[in-house]
């Protein structure tokens, strides 16, 4: 073994205080330096955190921006999912592989660039995109595509490929992205400007439980999708025995097509360690974890730069803002590359080092949570809400929205529309109206709430965005009268197989299953028999998978078997004598065929008998 | 309440606090089918073949407590036919060919399988590539046959105190890898492992013993899965 790499896995180690718990950041850490976890710094940390070698192994092998194998110098990752199909992956990904000499998931022989896809990295508004090590590069085309490999031979720094800012604090020093924000409404809560401190001080002023009273009042839910309501979960997490509590903020925006918590990470980070810092005075807690998604680690050095202003301000550490019994402080975690890990208890196995793997409930993250203390998992959005909240009052937030959805919510809008970008709107606003906004009245179909959430058509547009109705937690993507509403759902499906964790049944093998259902009906080799079993298992998988995403997994198959039957109408019905039309009979024995010598049509035509 | 009743199916079920539905059942002689629960280990929650509706809502009989007054609904035919798909989905993951494994009769999944009435699973086979591991001089390991349920990693680690096994990669790809290297051979399992009596099916498997019971005399070829529980009421 070399001592080199010993000596330098050893440090990494120790200066995570060889504290296993931190073992996401000390495989990431190694990661960075050697451009993979090899099987000896596997050892080597194995050794050091005295843990046994196949947990390391487990948790390498479970985050797509781990390997065992040794990657470029400059990873491209790609990023492939819908949207981005729709705005010519295909010719990016083309040109990717010409220029590069080398196919997807493949390094230079060089050893230099590495080329890879990756699921929804948050830039739905100005796809194609794809992160370039932790860069982020938008609106590419072939020709920008071939320029980015040609620079990268020269300088290999990825940073240089970044020449005009996006607006913003995205030319903060700390960030230098060519990310544009794309705000496309005049703010009405969450973005308008805000006066640092002002929350947090008078959230201090009040007892915890009026806080949370406060924002029971306001009748503020969990932004992120589920709608739970805030107060409740504070309360519970509050009551809960516990000398340590914890409040973490769910930055892992995976969802795709969501990407508004990019914005108020980008442009609003106090409002968020603020709500963040309430939350915490709220229930009790002196621990606050900012899990921030891999795919936008390009904004961890000003987020990070932000909470050390934070500490001198006196608005974290010990007394905060000279209260004599709350201390508090936040740190960010660092994700590695799965989308499960915004399933909150995934999230929290995830902070505590481990595979993301989702935990058995109960116990709930209210009683047991983070590390066994009584944690909330709470959205970005959510904490935002709290922070305008406890400023303007639970009557200036809830006079948006309807009674049940209180407040606004951002809409991350993308697809076949003329102004992507996000959105803030009151719930209770209109597919309609969202539509007209973004300049897509055309669209044949939308989606609301990405992959997890359903497909709609024109006859649902007068429904109302919010929790009881269309529910998101703020992916709208819409597709125009161009597109193939069966290559979508295919294309989410691919995205469930890739990103079930594999824990159980019903969604590691549902998965599979109905991707290759779907696949063939584009290919003619369904029946109404097989779609009715489909409908079956999707439906089981529903009702018996283990978390939210094996729960969701089957809903771009039956909201489409819902709003859009005619996408399953190429389906054959078996014949009067019984013979299945959609078994490919010389399919099948071709092989058999090649075998005996045989020429292959000798079996007869397709579908025959 | 130390002490409470519950309903299975209409049918009123003493519980203790800290009992899972699914123990309290079992003590009132009512089988849920399971496949990755073991008495004696954490459960687990992964096959999700116990899953029965607790008030309404689905859950996972292994892992949700009991709770006074609880409505748990085990035997409706809704329940039946996911359980079914859910078995059927297991077959076709991987590659089972019962009429040659040396675990026929005594597999639990194959007992399952008999027990639901499973003639042919309604969905394609995945064919999956999987590896066979028989460095170790008494113990084979094929993962072929293997359904995740991790009855060897928590046996290995709760009872043996060694942690041989753990699973690597995730969805489709996921695999019980062990603990250190690539074979069996070179860690310290040991065919007197509780581990390897632990697995229900035939991926983990004693060498040179296969066969010592002749098919036909074995555990479920006498009687179906499930049957000790519900006899165990009436004894």
């Amino acid at each position: 073994m070399s001592t080199l790499l010993d000596s330098a896995v050893r440090k990494i180690c120790k200066a995570h205080d060889n504290d296993p718990t931190r073992l996401l950041d000390v495989a990431r850490a190694v990661q960075e330096k050697y451009r993979c976890v090899s099987d000896e710094a596997i050892d080597v940390i194995s050794q050091v955190l005295h843990l046994p070698r196949v947990t390391v192994e487990s948790l390498v092998s479970f985050y797509a921006f781990l390997s065992t194998e040794k990657q470029g110098r400059v990873i491209i990752r790609l990023c492939d999912d819908v949207i981005d199909r729709m705005h010519g992956y295909d010719r990016v990904l083309d040109a990717f592989r010409e220029e590069l000499g080398i196919e997807l998931g493949e390094t230079t022989p060089d050893g230099n660039i590495t080329l890879e896809r990756t699921a929804c990295i948050g830039m739905s508004d100005q796809a194609p995109a794809a992160l370039i090590n932790d860069v982020v590069v938008t609106r590419l085309n072939s020709d920008s595509a071939r320029e980015i490999v040609r620079e990268l031979r020269e300088h290999m720094d990825p940073q240089r490929l970044v020449r005009t800012y996006g607006r913003g604090n995205n030319a903060h020093d700390l960030i230098r992205s060519m990310v544009r924000n794309n705000i496309q409404t005049e703010g009405l809560v969450l973005l308008t400007r805000t006066n640092r401190g002002e929350a947090l001080r008078k959230a201090l002023s009040l007892r915890p439980v009026e806080v949370i009273r406060a924002i029971k009042t306001a009748r503020v839910r969990g932004r992120g999708g589920a709608g739970f309501p805030t107060g409740m979960k504070w309360e519970f997490t509050r009551a809960a025995d516990g000398e340590q509590k914890v409040i973490i903020c769910n930055a892992d925006e995976g969802e795709p097509g969501t990407f508004k918590d990019r914005i108020l990470l980008t442009e609003y980070p106090d409002r968020v360690f603020a709500g963040m810092t309430i939350a915490g005075y709220a229930i009790g807690a002196q621990e606050g974890i900012l899990y921030l998604r891999a795919e936008y680690a390009y904004l961890k050095a000003f987020l990070e730069d932000r909470l050390e202003k934070r500490r001198k301000e006196g608005l974290l550490g010990e007394n905060v803002l000279g209260h004599s019994r709350f201390h508090f402080d936040i740190r960010i975690q660092m994700g590695a590359g799965a989308y499960v890990c915004g399933e909150e208890t995934a999230l929290i196995s995830s902070c505590e080092g481990t595979r993301g793997d989702p935990k058995n409930r109960p116990p709930f993250p209210a009683q047991h949570g983070y590390l066994g203390r009584p944690t909330s998992v709470n959205n970005v959005e959510t904490l935002c809400c709290v922070t305008k909240i406890m400023e303007e009052g639970a009557a200036a937030f809830s006079q948006f929205g309807t009674n049940q959805s209180s407040g606004t919510k951002l809409l991350s809008i993308s697809g076949d529309c003329r102004r992507p970008g996000v959105y803030e709107l009151p719930f209770g606003t209109t597919l309609r109206e969202v539509l007209n906004l973004c300049d897509a009245e055309d669209s044949i179909a939308v989606q609301v709430g990405g992959p997890s959430g359903q497909m709609v058509g024109p006859d649902a547009y007068d429904r109302q965005i919010c929790f009881d109705d269309l529910a998101t937690g703020g992916s709208i993507m819409t597709f125009g009268p161009q597109r193939d509403l069966l290559e979508v759902v295919h294309a989410f499906l691919e995205f469930f197989e890739d990103e079930s964790c594999g824990y159980c049944t019903p969604c590691r093998v549902g998965t599979v299953l109905l991707k290759e259902a779907v696949e063939r009906v584009r290919d003619d080799l369904c029946e109404p028999v097989d779609i009715d079993r489909f409908q079956e298992m999707g439906k089981m998988m529903k009702a018996m998978s283990r978390c939210g995403l094996g729960q969701t997994a089957p809903n771009p198959v039956l909201s489409t078997l819902e709003n859009f039957p005619g996408l399953y109408a190429n389906c054959k019905k078996e014949d009067s004598e019984g013979y299945r039309r959609s078994f490919d009979l010389e399919g099948s024995v071709t092989e058999a065929s090649a075998i005996a010598g045989r020429p292959a049509h000798a079996t007869g035509e397709k579908g025959g008998r | 309440m130390s002490q409470f009743t519950i309903t299975i199916d209409g049918r009123e079920v003493e519980a203790k606090a800290g009992q899972t539905i699914l123990e309290a059942a079992e003590e009132a002689g009512i089988y849920i089918p399971r496949l990755c629960h073991k008495p004696g280990l954490e459960p687990f929650g992964g096959c999700r073949v116990c899953t029965v509706t607790a008030n309404g809502r689905p859950c996972s009989a292994c892992t949700q407590p009991a709770a006074p007054g609880m409505i748990v609904m085990n035997e409706t035919e809704q329940v039946k036919d996911f359980r079914k798909t859910l078995v059927e989905m297991m077959f076709v993951e991987g590659n089972h060919f019962c009429m040659f494994c040396e675990k026929s009769g005594n597999c639990e999944l194959q007992a399952m399988g008999y027990r639901m009435g499973i003639d042919v699973p309604r969905f394609p086979f995945l064919f999956p590539k999987r590896n066979v591991d028989a460095s170790h001089p008494d113990i084979l390991v094929d993962h072929n046959r293997c359904i995740l349920c991790a009855r060897c990693i928590r046996t290995s680690r709760d009872v043996d105190g060694k942690q041989v096994f753990d699973f690597v990669g995730r969805g489709a790809n996921k695999r019980v890898a062990v603990r250190s290297g690539t074979r069996l051979a070179d860690s310290d399992a040991d065919v007197s492992d509780a581990a390897v009596e632990a697995c229900p099916v035939g991926a983990l498997l004693k060498k040179r013993v296969g066969y010592a019971t002749p098919i036909g005399e074995r555990l479920y070829d006498k009687a179906p899965i499930g049957s000790e529980i519900e006899n165990g009421e009436e004894s």
